[in-house]
């Protein structure tokens, strides 16, 4: 490029940060306050889903008890201080619409992939740092509208349809149900402003990653975490388009009367409507989980690659088979895509589609197989330290087991008769994607906290919380499995009108004492985390003595992380306990003779 | 800290087996249909290959956790991995998941790509919220002809059919369903509003009732009593309370009450729910 | 800081150390320039050398996700023409509208503009810059030409009573043409801008490079109707 202009040889790069607060903490572009934005957002949001999951509980074990403080929470919707099944269902849907979106999507891609992409890589900023700030406005937008929604309908706090707001019901407006008028409109909207916000971040991650990388970092020197926000961004990029499209069709459809998804002869309300013709239900399905399937690896492939990085760190082991690592990661993304149909056995299409979509979706375990091997193996033969961030690594791999285990069951076309739309898929992908997806989140913050705040996170609080809430899960969603053997079917505000479920609630009491549990123990790190920000000791550069470029920097960095420098790369990303070497760990951007040398 | 964590590791493993070994309470309720017993047996397989799996996976890395804590200032192995051996055991892996795949979708091809036999009993079920309404053909083994503009709740025509159409005048609608024990049965599965799922735990069926879709199922009760459907697809605020019978009578039961008139077919109907208690 | 600013910047990677870089790195050492403008000389800064490649990879990634928004409508819209639905009676079928004679006129306004817009990047390039400002000015009406011809289509439907909820093919008409022009927008605003610094002659690296990457913008545009306008009207 001829015209580009050259600055002077040898000087440095460096970028002012802003002066000013509002330009410094709110509408900034520098990637790291984004990053923290996005983190406290979801921060937020995992709080109110958190209540939401409480009071859900509340109602299965105790259905239709009298709660007083229901009465203040929801003074039109429990008027009565009980949890009403319009209630029951607007908790369901806003409780899995809030943690799929705005936590298990944005804390972990963009809270710390946008902290930690360009230091890792080694670069001073996102591509496009102001398409970064836009794309959190957007999500922030997104949030406030999903908030609007609580307040939308009197005897509701929501749409009842689900996260999955299947068609005709989520369709046909207020006519299919309370909360389904201006409810679904708010709800609906909020994801399509999201899906905006995270196609703008997908763009920017991908740009990135490919374009930004420092001298040296070759794409197998990268850590393992740039490798999965990168394809976690390829997936986002190329599924989130699709739920876009059906979000527009379903406006459309509520607001305009079109029959995309409503076919005719609907009767509604003792009503026959003579406006929808011929749409087709299940395509709202098709394209719903073509987007939904990606988007659960999208939640849980951050995650996986934080667990490698993190059991590489504290073994003091390089990862085990970085390469087939890389590539397993490559696989689950691609063959993600060609799963969708296995939320879809049920659902009336072609029952030899759903033969292909079973064989396609148990060669996933293959990969996710892979991924469990090489995590042991890096740990094999290592020189563990305990930390908190590692204890919630390894509860990650026992997690991911647990959680991705069963899918064995649900993928098969025929055990999926019975286990189909009962608690066992809600135990399935509560430990996969949610609790296996926020160990992620756990383990990010204890870990990289040093870095993104200068100070440590307590040690002793964080091991305390991963013991408790690892234990709490567990009873929480292993028994769940069992609830759904025996037949009992997710989204119904009580089990206790089905005579053959009479052996259920000492299972559905267990599981909500362990719920509450669980949640209340949510305040250590609540607690840990805003003590730590204030009161935690000071950090170091290195504390945890790792070996990726984000440790060679101040904590917490300067405004364009390398100070105008560009940091230069001469290993692999996990080179610990190198023979020979002076310290157990070789940090990427050591040249050889520093580490021999000092030694 | 290692010792610990690895021996809950091996407890979480110990534990979950025993959950799902040792007690017959809270497990699937019995089986009471022809084809039930072979996903059962199928359930049984994958549950076994995941159990070693899920035991291996959890003892493994508790056992790591438990013997590889730090030792003094000793250097870990420095390793890259091992080709060999991630050839070899991704090659097991995929060798027994494709199996298990494949083994799986034989009880689901023989549902589902079979036609119902000959002579089986046919039930058309037109699902609402919050309702399941089941139209008998009666005396005369003929379906009337149904369509949306006929459906009329306050007649109590739910499933719509043309009152004009004198195959229809001996039709029955009831919000039970009943079928013969040991006999195969056909259900015609039609939705008037939103998705509703047809669920019959006892039978091991499964099915989505969406509107501008007959679908079929067909199945083979082998007991005869009174079993639940619960409604397994979300259609709405009273998507909880949407149950009903399915009455699985004997032969003689049946044929008499298939030849029975409305009035007289639904006391009957009465007894029997209540005889099957 | 007490790192030192430039001792830290190490100019020539050194040489191999044998195991010390371990297999994880061990592909392709330190050969940087194989994948991307790398060799850049030292303290020379990163950001401007490769703007033009960053965003060019950019538009190209946001060109996959707009593909992939209409690729999704595409499956719908075939979806919604061939289900045969078993238990609809024929009220729900398909009908065809009749294309309004306007979208000719747009589509070949479109064409033109890409034309034109393809000898405007050309003739900058060549420097020529009086030739450049008259044809992206061109460009620029001819993208407006388009959003007129397109509302003149949309008023004829709706002068014949065919709104967006009268048949399956109208709602899919409506939706996807308002959809590419909300697309089109877009890029008629960055041409506007252009214009706009053309006609000031104020003509730069950054704007040559905006200049590139709304091309390649305006063509994708310009494909993207050309196959709606053969999905919604002659794709059967």
């Amino acid at each position: 490029m001829a015209e580009v202009i050259h600055p002077t040889h040898g000087e440095i790069h460096r970028h002012e940060p802003p002066k000013g607060f509002i330009r410094k903490y709110i509408f900034s572009l520098d990637h790291k306050v984004i990053g923290i934005q996005y983190f406290f957002l979801a921060l937020f949001s995992v709080l109110v889903g958190l209540v939401l999951s409480v009071l859900m509980r509340l109602q299965l074990a105790w259905p239709n008890q009298e709660f007083g403080f229901l009465k203040v929470i929801f003074p039109t919707a429990a008027e009565s201080g009980t949890i009403s099944p319009d209630l029951y269902l607007s908790l369901v849907t806003m409780h899995g619409t809030i943690m799929v979106f705005f936590v298990l999507t944005t804390a972990p891609q963009g809270g710390f992939g946008n902290y930690f992409l360009p230091i890792q890589i080694g670069a001073a900023d996102m591509a496009f740092p102001l398409l970064n700030a836009l794309s959190f406005w957007t999500t922030f937008l997104a949030l406030g509208v999903m908030m609007m929604a609580f307040f939308a309908a009197t005897n509701t706090i929501g749409p009842i349809g689900g996260w999955t707001g299947y068609a005709p019901l989520s369709a046909l407006g207020e006519r299919a149900g309370p909360g389904q008028g201006l409810g679904v409109i708010l709800w609906i909207s909020s994801i399509g402003l999201f899906c905006v916000a995270s196609l703008l971040g997908a763009l920017n991650f991908i740009t990135t990653m490919l374009n930004m990388r420092a001298r040296g970092m070759s794409l197998m020197r990268l850590p393992l975490t740039c490798w999965a926000w990168f394809t976690t961004a390829v997936l986002s990029l190329l599924s989130f388009p699709v739920l876009l499209a059906a979000a527009i069709l379903l406006i459309i459809e509520h607001q305009a009367g079109t029959s995309f998804f409503i076919p005719g002869g609907e009767y509604v309300s003792g009503k026959l409507l003579e406006e929808h013709k011929g749409g087709s239900p299940i395509l709202w399905q098709h394209l719903f989980w073509f987007f939904g399937h990606p988007e659960v690896y999208i939640a849980i492939l951050p995650g996986m690659g934080l667990t490698s990085h993190i059991l590489a760190t504290f073994a003091r082991k390089p990862v085990f088979g970085y390469r087939a690592m890389v590539f397993a990661i490559f696989a689950i993304g691609l063959l993600g895509f060609f799963v969708w149909g296995h939320h879809m056995f049920m659902s009336g299409m072609d029952p030899r589609t759903a033969i292909m979509f079973s064989l396609i979706t148990l060669t996933i375990g293959v990969p996710s197989a892979i991924k469990t091997f090489n995590w042991l193996g890096t740990i094999w033969g290592g020189q563990i330290r305990f930390t908190a961030p590692m204890l919630y690594a390894i509860g990650f791999v026992s997690l991911f087991v647990s959680g991705g285990i069963t899918g064995l069951f649900l993928g098969q076309t025929s055990i999926d008769i019975p286990l189909h739309d009962t608690y066992f898929v809600v135990g399935h992908f509560h430990l996969i994607m949610g609790v296996a997806a926020i160990f992620g989140i756990f383990m990010g913050t204890q870990f990289w906290f040093p870095k993104m705040f200068g100070r440590m996170m307590s040690e002793s609080l964080g091991k305390l919380h991963f013991w408790l809430t690892f234990i709490g899960v567990n009873c929480i969603f292993i028994p769940m499995h069992i609830m759904g053997m025996m037949g009992a079917p997710r989204r119904y505000s009580t089990h206790y009108n089905l005579q053959y479920l009479s052996e259920l609630p000492p299972l559905t009491h267990f599981v909500s004492y362990a719920a509450f549990f669980t949640a209340a123990v949510q305040l250590i790190f609540v607690v840990n985390l805003f003590w730590s920000m204030f009161k935690g000791p000071k950090a170091s550069d290195n504390p945890w003595e790792a070996t990726t470029l984000e440790w060679t920097i101040p904590s917490p960095p300067p405004h364009d992380n390398f100070e105008g420098i560009e940091p230069e790369v001469y290993r692999g990303p996990y080179e610990y306990s190198v023979p020979g070497a002076s310290k157990d760990y070789s940090m990427q951007t050591e040249p050889d003779e520093a580490v021999r040398s000092d030694g | 800290m290692g010792k610990a964590l690895g021996l809950m590791f091996v407890l979480l493993a110990v534990g979950t087996v025993l959950l799902f070994m040792g007690q017959n309470t809270w497990w699937f309720p019995p089986n009471h249909s022809a084809h039930g017993g072979a996903i059962d047996a199928q359930f049984m397989r994958t549950l076994v290959v995941v159990g070693i799996a899920f035991v291996g996976a959890q003892v493994a890395l508790g056992y790591a956790v438990f013997r590889f804590g730090r030792r003094g200032d000793a250097r870990a192995v420095y390793t890259h991995g091992s080709t060999r051996l991630e050839l070899v055991w991704t090659l097991i892996t995929a060798a027994i998941f494709i199996a298990i795949a494949v083994l799986g979708q034989k009880v689901w091809a023989q549902l589902h790509l079979s036609q119902a036999p000959e002579g089986a009993v046919k039930v058309n079920v037109v699902a609402q919220q919050f309702q399941w309404n089941f139209h008998y053909a009666g005396a005369d083994n003929e379906f009337g002809k149904t369509e949306p503009r006929f459906y009329d709740d306050s007649t109590l025509n739910f499933v719509g059919v043309d009152p004009g159409d004198p195959n229809g005048r001996d039709d029955i609608q009831a919000t039970t369903l009943l079928i013969p024990v040991n006999r195969p049965v056909e259900l015609t599965m039609r939705s008037k509003d939103v998705i509703h799922s047809l669920f019959l735990p006892h039978m091991r069926i499964k099915q989505d009732v969406v509107p501008g879709l007959a679908i079929r199922v067909h199945f083979t009760p082998t007991q005869v009593g009174r079993y639940e459907i619960p409604c397994a697809e979300l259609c709405g605020n009273n998507h909880f309370n949407m149950k009903s019978f399915l009455l699985v009578l004997t032969e003689d039961e049946y044929s008499d009450l298939a030849t029975k008139a409305d009035e007289e077919f639904k006391t009957r109907m009465g007894e029997l729910l209540q005889q099957y208690k | 800081m007490a790192r030192g600013l430039t001792t830290d910047v190490k100019i020539k990677p050194s040489g191999l150390g044998g195991g010390m870089r371990g297999p994880n790195g061990g592909d392709g050492p330190d050969e940087t320039g194989s994948e991307g403008p790398k060799n850049w000389p030292p303290g020379y800064s990163r950001d401007d050398a490769i703007e033009p490649v960053k965003y060019r990879i950019g538009m190209w990634v946001g060109l996959a996700s707009i593909l992939m928004l209409f690729v999704s409508l595409t499956s719908a819209y075939i979806v919604r023409q061939t289900s045969g639905l078993s238990d609809d009676s024929d009220s729900g079928r398909w009908i065809s509208i009749k294309m309004p004679w306007e979208l000719w006129l747009s589509t070949g306004v479109l064409l033109a503009s890409s034309g034109t817009f393809e000898l405007a990047r050309r003739a900058l390039r060549r420097n020529v810059y009086s030739r450049f400002n008259l044809l992206i000015s061109v460009t620029t009406l001819l993208g407006v030409a388009f959003l007129g011809g397109q509302v003149m289509a949309w008023r004829h439907l709706a002068a014949q009573g065919i709104y967006l909820a009268s048949n399956p093919h109208s709602s899919f008409f409506y939706l996807l043409t308002s959809l590419h022009a909300i697309h089109l927008i877009g890029g008629l605003v960055a041409l506007i801008c252009l214009t706009v610094f053309a006609l000031r002659l104020r003509i730069g690296s950054r704007q040559r490079n905006a200049v590139e990457i709304t091309a390649l913008y305006w063509h994708f545009m310009d494909g993207l109707w050309i196959y709606l306008f053969l999905l919604l009207f002659f794709w059967r």
